[in-house]
């Protein structure tokens, strides 16, 4: 492979990993914590888009400063991510902690298709873009290929910063520490008085926020559309269950491998790149069932 | 005893009489099937938003020969068994006396052999594949446009027309049946018309993809002449904005067949140059009926109604709709004047010629309909928040499309250059 395609394969899948990162580590997080796998979490990656591109497009119409789309993208996911969150964890998931993992998974499944038809009703069918956050960036040459500085350096940037933000959160202070306690062994937790409820409805809020911020990101360079919500959980399940179900390094890592393996097979093989993510996970899972980074369960009595 | 044979004659005659003509009904009610949900409900909506304001012109000018007439969607979002199944619902429970379907041809090619069980009259109002008519016929089955042949054919021929030097070709398309099949028909008349062309590069991304950087980059790095996109929806907006963001639109000409749909949500990030078509002749501001007082009245109210100008399937579902009236009306004439029995209509649809709002189509032996296409390039007007056509080309259907009885693949391999002097009307964006 020539030298330059080598390189220009390598921005490409870092680009494309920093955005899926940040919805799977909110959804490998929300599992480690709450062993519920939240199939929801792709309707919020698309809200979060939805009221992100909804939000710049009033601030173009408003005749704000474009450079305002900025903070928007940051507010649309944290309204929407704490919103979501909260709702469906208070008045959802909480009924069904207790209950059997597959009903867990229907439910938070059911939430996903309700949630479809919301965006339905609010956004109706047309696809929405607001690009306006990678035009204020402009593009960087890299060996005369164009590339948008907003998906090359500052897409990674961020994907960066929220890993050494979580790692930070999760070990150095005591909300972190509370919550990887439970994540370790959540019955001695409790019994040592952790409020668990309060651990998981903050975590879940964190992992919510997480992907609405995803889908906020991306809705500068991809139009938010019926069924995005959709294609982002299969692919992020996919991050997950290679990196290790509640593990965020292994989900930065396992992101950056299949981001990797996309762009190359798009190079090298373009027939394979849609196989690309789930072959990489299948050939893990075959060696490691447990995925890449993930410590031999405890036993629990 | 002469007298009492004259009677029974009569009374035979009128009987005769009685089991051709129908009753009249109260309505005809047509079932008809299309994306309301789900990415192809870009096409779905707003040929249901356009089936409305023309039943209600239709109705108000006295519906199909003084009946009225109502329509019952169908989703096809929600699958191809659940549109199987509403379809017989339909036929057999609510009966309905037309179908219109559908959008998908997946969809079209397991609705056809329904039909002919069924023996209820179906008008394939959208969807493009060429294979049903060359693979198997049908005689309640008929389509009330082109098909992807002709569709993909006028591309290329404006393409040699207007860009005749290009040397290398890429293409980037949905991985599902159309986005292959319409590359196919594509190269296959490329190969034929221009042997020499290199193929850079053939990438299927997966359908509904956000995300073509990688596609982008690798296309910048080789450079092609041209790129070829036949995909629509938010797929075709996310590859244009990318591309343009990117750089790409200015180092490779675009070819984009089904932009006419896209145009509006693209704006003004749209580039001018790049060749776009909409499925046959199919243009708000068609440079033939844009000052016809109809045309400009439909125009106008699907645009105060909707807040959006028509796209090419609200097109399709107003050519279906005439077709429909065309034939219960030929029908009625060929019945001196009585209703039409179900057959009779289905007969008057072959040879039928009707007018939706383009140019006059007319249905084939076969039942394929015969439609000319329009492709154009575009061009900046300040009238518009998003581009316009310009230096429109309309090729006539009858010389594009393959011959009735013959498969769409060995008719392009005879093509010869002569097509290239095919006569067309050209056309400039009028400001």
């Amino acid at each position: 492979m020539d030298p330059i395609l080598l390189v220009l394969a390598t921005l490409d899948g870092i680009a494309y990993a920093a955005l899926v990162f940040l919805v799977a580590v909110g959804l490998t997080l929300i599992f480690g914590v709450m062993r519920i796998l939240n199939v929801a979490h792709g309707a919020f990656y698309a809200i979060g888009g939805y009221a992100a591109a909804s939000l710049v497009l009033s601030i173009s119409d408003a005749d704000f400063s474009p450079w305002l789309s900025f903070p928007a993208l940051l507010v649309a996911a944290m309204g929407v991510g704490a919103a979501l969150g909260l709702v469906i964890e208070r008045f959802l998931l909480r009924h069904i902690y207790a209950k059997e993992e597959v009903l867990q998974l229907l439910v938070t499944f059911a939430a996903f298709m309700i949630l479809e038809d919301v965006q339905r009703l609010v956004w109706g069918v047309q696809p929405y873009s607001a690009t306006d956050p990678v035009r204020l960036l402009g593009t960087v040459d890299v060996m005369g290929i164009p590339y948008n500085a907003y998906q090359i350096i500052l897409l990674p940037v961020i994907a960066v910063m929220v890993l050494l933000g979580l790692r930070w959160f999760l070990r150095r202070t005591l909300s972190g520490k509370v919550i990887t306690a439970v994540t370790e062994d959540r019955e001695t937790a409790i019994a040592m008085g952790i409020d668990a409820r309060k651990v998981f409805t903050v975590t879940f809020v964190i992992g919510a926020v997480l992907a609405a911020l995803g889908g906020a990101l991306a809705s500068p360079t991809t139009a938010i559309q019926l069924g995005l919500g959709a294609e982002m959980i299969v692919l992020s399940f996919a991050v997950v269950a290679t990196a290790g179900l509640g593990q965020v390094e292994g989900a930065a890592l396992a992101a950056l491998l299949i981001g990797l393996g996309r762009s190359f097979a798009v190079y090298l093989v373009p027939e394979l790149d849609v196989l690309v993510p789930y072959m990489i996970m299948v050939l893990v899972l075959l060696f490691r069932p447990q995925g890449l980074f993930a410590v031999a369960e405890k036993r629990r009595i | 005893m002469n007298g009492l044979l004259k009677l029974s004659i009569a009374m035979a005659l009128t009987l005769y009489a009685g089991v051709a003509a129908a009753d009249k009904p109260d309505t005809l009610t047509i079932g008809i099937t299309g994306f309301l949900s789900g990415p192809a409900s870009v096409f779905g909506e707003p040929a249901k938003a356009a089936s409305e304001i023309l039943l209600d012109d239709l109705n108000r000018e006295g519906g199909v020969g003084g009946v009225p007439v109502t329509a019952i969607w169908v989703d096809e979002g929600a699958g191809g068994e659940h549109v199987l199944s509403e379809y017989r619902r339909l036929v057999q429970d609510v009966g309905v006396d037309a179908m219109f379907a559908s959008i998908s041809s997946g969809n079209c090619k397991k609705v056809a052999p329904l039909a002919e069980d069924l023996q209820v009259l179906n008008i394939m109002w959208d969807c493009g594949t060429q294979k049903i008519f060359e693979e198997n016929s049908y005689r309640y089955v008929f389509r009330t446009q082109a098909n992807a042949t002709p569709e993909m054919l006028s591309t290329l021929l404006y393409l040699l027309k207007t860009k005749p030097e290009f040397e290398s070709i890429a293409v980037v398309n949905q991985d599902y049946a159309w986005g292959r099949d319409s590359w196919h028909i594509f190269s296959t008349a490329l190969k034929q018309l221009k042997p020499g062309v290199r193929v850079v590069a053939e990438l299927f991304p997966k359908f509904g993809a956000p995300d073509f950087s990688t596609e982008i980059s690798r296309l910048l790095a080789l450079r092609p002449d041209v790129i070829l996109s036949t995909s629509w929806g938010g797929d075709l907006d996310n590859f244009v904005r990318q591309s343009v963001q990117r750089g790409l639109t200015e180092r490779s000409t675009f070819v984009l067949p089904l932009m006419e749909s896209s145009l509006q949500r693209i704006g003004l990030d749209m580039p001018e140059g790049v060749i776009v078509g909409g499925r046959g002749d199919h243009y708000f501001l068609h440079p033939e009926f844009r000052h016809d007082p109809e045309f400009q009245a439909f125009i106008e109210r699907y645009k105060a109604e909707t807040g959006e100008y028509p796209i090419y399937p609200v097109f399709h579902i107003a050519q279906a709709l005439s077709a429909l009236k065309g034939a219960y009306e030929k029908a009625i004439a060929a019945n001196d004047g009585a209703w039409p029995g179900k057959e009779q209509v289905v007969d008057a649809m072959e040879g039928l010629e009707f007018r939706g709002l383009g140019r006059t189509v007319y249905i084939r032996e076969d039942h394929q309909g015969v439609e000319d296409q329009m492709i154009g390039v575009t061009r900046r007007d300040p009238a518009y928040d998003f581009a316009v056509m310009d230096h429109m080309m309309i090729f006539p259907g009858s010389a594009i499309t393959t011959p009735a009885g013959m498969d769409s693949t060995a008719w392009l391999e005879t093509l010869s250059d002569s097509i290239l002097d095919l006569p067309v009307q050209t056309y400039r964006h009028a400001e």
